[in-house]
């Protein structure tokens, strides 16, 4: 599977989303500068973490609203997985790609942690390597990360597999309704979620709980 | 308000600028006129105690700052240390107090922009943050507010740029009411040949600004840090600057990229006195004049007079001096970036620092002298006088197990989770120990095994009480503490707090911190090759405790063989590695005197440095063989709360003895120098205890670890649980209800 991340300027994790596929799937993705006139043709696009313009105006409404958006919309119409953690599922829902938003955490204050988090919904591109109800390891490190959407938009996530991780055994770092973690799109081929699994895939990580999720896109054995 | 430069220079002007009236006599002399006003703020600029070290340089070249490993020691952006395969640590720290007390968010926040900009600047990629925080009592009304804001700026500003927090100090005390201490520390990567300095080289050659516009923001704000406080503090906000880690963090891969071009020859960032120290330094190291035009300087007001942009501290600037061929090409990577690209000056061969304004001149000074002759102070010092012993009899008894859970559960040893979960601790995925151990580690990226470790120490009561010892303490504790989890220690930072050094009491403090530091930095090969100075920490003639802060790093060959601090496993020997006769029992300056008994009477302890070395170098033994399981350094409170968080830390209890004869409060809660607690497997102890007898190391075996308790000699068992709960619940229970 062909990858590609997807930089805009105050990304700042994009250098782990990079070294996570590279080391689960042995080849470097292509990285897209936002300004690049095209997007490579790839089966997975990834915009990792950070703070893209300094999250000033609202957490991913500058880089939503950049021209490289509208083809990755083009792609993720056509079935192409894309994937959005922590800054990057933020964007995703600022482009529209998916429903709800992600508000200031509960607690006012900016979080890491390691949190658990129940696998959701394991029969998707992205979670086939989990088993449902799993219980994970995960980091979390954002500032806006709690999740809302109505209680119409809510039903509809719940109702049709749509939530993919919800944070499991009291550990919702930030006041998501339904304690929700990450959520998918209708034909569950885009994937947005606050935790950052590549922060958590070798020894050195104290864990390697996050490689299933790539491994999963990527088609290899955890 | 408009600033002309032909504002007549008064007496109370050139006092408002914080320079004295032999000072200023000096620049007449030295320049043969009356400066202009432009001038006299680049004088005021240049000369301030956080520019030129006028009454510390003395005392300061009496560290030592060489060594074997070291490839730059003091004088540059930070420090340079080799660490093989070709690579280097780069790494300084630095205060941002006074403007952390006047706006906490920013203050802090444009702290850590700064020291993170200090490490790029020469050609390294950040990878690792601490910060030593300093606040006045619990109780007093200010310091809730002020704990919020710098913590809330220390994060927003270090997770937006992206550089994992691994390590630093939380601290409360009365005397820190009216002056909080904000030191920032950095650290960064690079190699060796790709190291780049902030001297000059060649006539002629374009003088480029880069990153963000120039505004009226800081104007003044070295001088200010120079000053002590009065009840005024609050008019000075207009002082601090505001940070942007978005432009920051642009910088940062602009600058990289720009460096990797070949393109640059000299670069320096605007910090304190933004245009006027970079410049000035840049041409003064290259033995050459600089010109600026400050028409071409990127602006973000109307209206900005010379002096404004001379003095402004905007944040997120840097001065390079740039191969002319390669012009177009840095534009290019600027542009890239959406970052300002200016060529504003060039460098000349007639050693003067000339200013150009709307066609004027404003100012023409002799660039060497700015730095060379800024003034320099032989400031009259007197002799700190050690306190009388503490008389065994005098020492307040309590129950041991009562003690232990106050002082777990007290605002000196709690856990600081509440402050350091609102920083980034894992980003670049190379975290290997988080804050909350004995020293923060990352691994090299790109290499298989090795390891940095860092630690951030200094204990200002002791300092108080004797800067001496206490100066020696604070590079013994970091260099423990980074020996602690199996890593070799390096070479450190100082950022050395002080009230105000034209008071001799205090200059005596600074004389004999730095002689501590100084012996105890020779003694255990631990040079000191970057730092920074902040004196005039008083308010209404209170000055604070001394605090002469140590940031230190060390490295570990294999981070397979590092220790962490909690216990690992049940049924396991715990030796008190370093003990003295009895296990130890200095209760002077303890926080079992102070924090149980308001008392803060007694010498601080000695540190033998010999000793030090000698324990220290049998401890990396064990962790690096593979012996010891966990590892923990003695510091506050001594060994029953290093036995507390090692048991909390890995959620095992323990039972240790105590010597016949002692009084239990002593054992426990002394606060002797120089000892580890090591665990190891009960196979392993026959062997262990043999090797130190052979190399007279004292590791007397004082436990076993194990059950849910821990069980400090005689006293009544303390659950594991209940020691966690205390040590959790002091920073949130304090903060509660604070608004972000």
């Amino acid at each position: 599977m062909k990858a590609a991340v997807i930089v805009f300027p105050g990304l700042n994790r994009d250098r782990d989303m990079i070294a996570a596929l590279t080391k689960i799937s042995g080849s470097a993705p292509q990285t897209v500068w936002h300004q690049d006139a095209d997007l490579p043709d790839t089966d997975l696009i990834v915009i990792p973490g950070g703070f893209s313009y300094g999250d000033y105006l609202r957490c991913g409404a500058i880089a939503a609203r950049s021209p490289i958006m509208d083809k990755v919309r083009e792609r993720a119409a056509r079935g192409v997985r894309v994937l959005g953690v922590c800054n990057g599922f933020q964007i995703l829902i600022e482009a529209g790609l998916l429903p709800g938003a992600l508000m200031r955490n509960q607690s006012l204050k900016f979080v890491c942690r390691e949190v658990k988090l129940e696998v959701v919904n394991a029969e998707t591109d992205f979670t086939r390597h989990y088993t449902r109800g799993q219980i994970l390891r995960c980091p979390v490190a954002h500032h806006d990360g709690n999740y809302f959407a109505d209680a119409e938009t809510l039903a509809r996530l719940e109702g049709e597999g749509r939530v993919a991780f919800r944070y499991a055994e009291g550990t919702n770092p930030n006041g998501s309704i339904n304690d929700i973690a990450g959520i998918f799109n209708e034909s569950k081929t885009v994937l947005g979620l606050m935790p950052h699994p590549e922060n958590l895939i070798e020894a050195a990580h104290g864990g390697t709980d996050g490689r299933g999720l790539f491994s999963s896109l990527l088609g290899r054995a955890a | 308000m408009t600033l002309r430069n032909d504002i007549a220079i008064t007496p109370e002007l050139v006092a408002s600028h914080g320079l004295k009236p032999d000072e200023y006599q000096k620049i007449l002399d030295l320049i043969g006129r009356e400066p202009t006003y432009t001038e006299l703020g680049i004088f005021s600029a240049m000369w301030n105690e956080h520019c030129s070290y006028k009454s510390s340089k003395k005392w300061l070249r009496t560290l030592p700052t060489s060594g074997p490993r070291v490839i730059q020691g003091p004088g540059e952006n930070a420090g340079v240390v080799d660490i093989g395969d070709g690579q280097a640590i780069i790494f300084k720290m630095e205060s941002h107090n006074h403007p952390s007390f006047i706006e906490p968010y920013q203050g802090a926040a444009t702290g850590v922009g700064g020291i993170l900009r200090d490490v790029f600047t020469m050609g390294a990629r950040p990878v690792a943050a601490m910060n030593a925080l300093r606040f006045g009592a619990p109780d007093h009304e200010k310091t809730r507010h002020l704990v919020s804001g710098v913590v809330a700026g220390v994060g927003g500003y270090g997770n937006a740029f992206g550089v994992p927090t691994v390590g630093g100090e939380v601290e409360f005390d009365a005397r820190y009411n009216g002056n909080n201490l904000v030191n920032a520390f950095a650290a960064g990567l690079a190699d060796t040949d790709k190291i780049f300095y902030s001297k000059a080289e060649g006539v002629g050659l374009p003088v480029v600004y880069l990153g963000a516009k120039t505004g009226r923001d800081g104007v003044g704000g070295a001088t200010m840090a120079s000053a002590e406080f009065g009840d005024d503090i609050e008019e000075k906000r207009p002082t601090v600057q505001v940070g942007d880690p978005f432009t920051e963090k642009r910088l940062l891969e602009a600058c990289l990229e720009l460096m990797a071009t070949g393109a640059v020859i000299a670069i320096q960032d605007m910090g304190a006195a933004g245009l006027t120290c970079s410049a000035v330094e840049m041409g003064a190291k290259g033995d050459l004049g600089i010109e600026l035009d400050l028409d071409k300087v990127p602006v973000r007001e109307e209206r900005m007079t010379a002096y404004e942009m001379m003095l402004s501290e905007s944040q997120e600037r840097m001065l390079m001096v740039l191969h002319p061929d390669k012009e177009a090409a840095a534009r290019q990577v600027f542009e890239k970036w959406e970052l300002d690209f200016a060529t504003v000056g060039k460098t000349t061969d007639d050693l003067r620092f000339r200013v150009l304004w709307q066609g004027e001149e404003v100012a023409n000074l002799p660039i060497k002298d700015l730095g060379d002759e800024a003034p320099e102070y032989d400031r009259p010092w007197i002799e700190p006088v050690s306190p009388a012993p503490l008389a065994v009899s005098d020492v307040p008894q309590m129950d041991v197990a009562d003690a232990l859970l106050r002082l777990v559960g007290g605002h000196q040893v709690a856990s600081r989770r509440w402050v350091y979960e609102q920083y980034d601790t894992l980003i670049q995925g190379n975290s290997l120990q988080l804050p909350g151990g004995d020293a923060g580690v990352i691994r090299v990226e790109g290499h298989q095994t090795k390891a940095l470790a860092f630690s951030s120490d200094v204990t200002p009561r002791y300092c108080e009480a004797d800067p001496y010892e206490g100066g020696k303490q604070a590079v013994a504790e970091c260099w423990r503490n980074l020996t602690a989890t199996g890593a070799e220690p390096l070479a450190a930072t100082d950022n050395l707090n002080f009230g105000n050094p034209e008071r001799p009491e205090i200059m005596g403090q600074l004389v004999f911190a730095i002689k501590g530091i100084g012996e105890a930095c020779k003694a255990l090969d631990f040079p000191i090759v970057s730092g920074n100075v902040s004196l005039y920490n008083e308010t209404n003639g209170r000055g604070i405790l001394p605090t002469p802060t140590i940031g230190g790093v060390g490295l570990l060959p294999d981070w397979s063989r590092m220790a962490r601090i909690g216990f690992a496993g049940e049924g396991e020997a715990i030796l008190l590695v370093g003990a003295p006769e009895n296990w130890g029992g200095h209760l002077g300056q303890s926080i079992y005197m102070r924090d149980l008994h308001e008392r803060r009477d007694g010498p601080p302890p000695p540190v033998d440095l010999a000793h030090e070395r000698k324990t220290g170098d049998f401890v990396r033994g064990l962790i690096r063989a593979g012996t010891a399981t966990a590892v923990h350094d003695l510091s506050d409170g001594g060994l029953g709360v290093a036995l507390a968080e090692m048991a909390i830390s890995g959620g095992i209890g323990a039972t240790v003895d105590q010597p016949q004869n002692h009084d239990p409060i002593a054992t426990f809660f002394g606060e002797d120098q120089g000892r580890y607690l090591v665990t190891i497997r009960a196979a392993e102890l026959e062997k262990t205890l043999a090797e130190a007898s052979r190399l007279g190391v004292a590791a007397p075996h004082i436990g076993q670890t194990g059950g849910q308790s821990l069980q400090l000699g005689a006293a009544r068992a303390v659950p594991v649980a209940a020691l966690a709960s205390a040590f959790e619940s002091w920073f949130p229970n304090f903060m509660r209800d604070t608004a972000a």
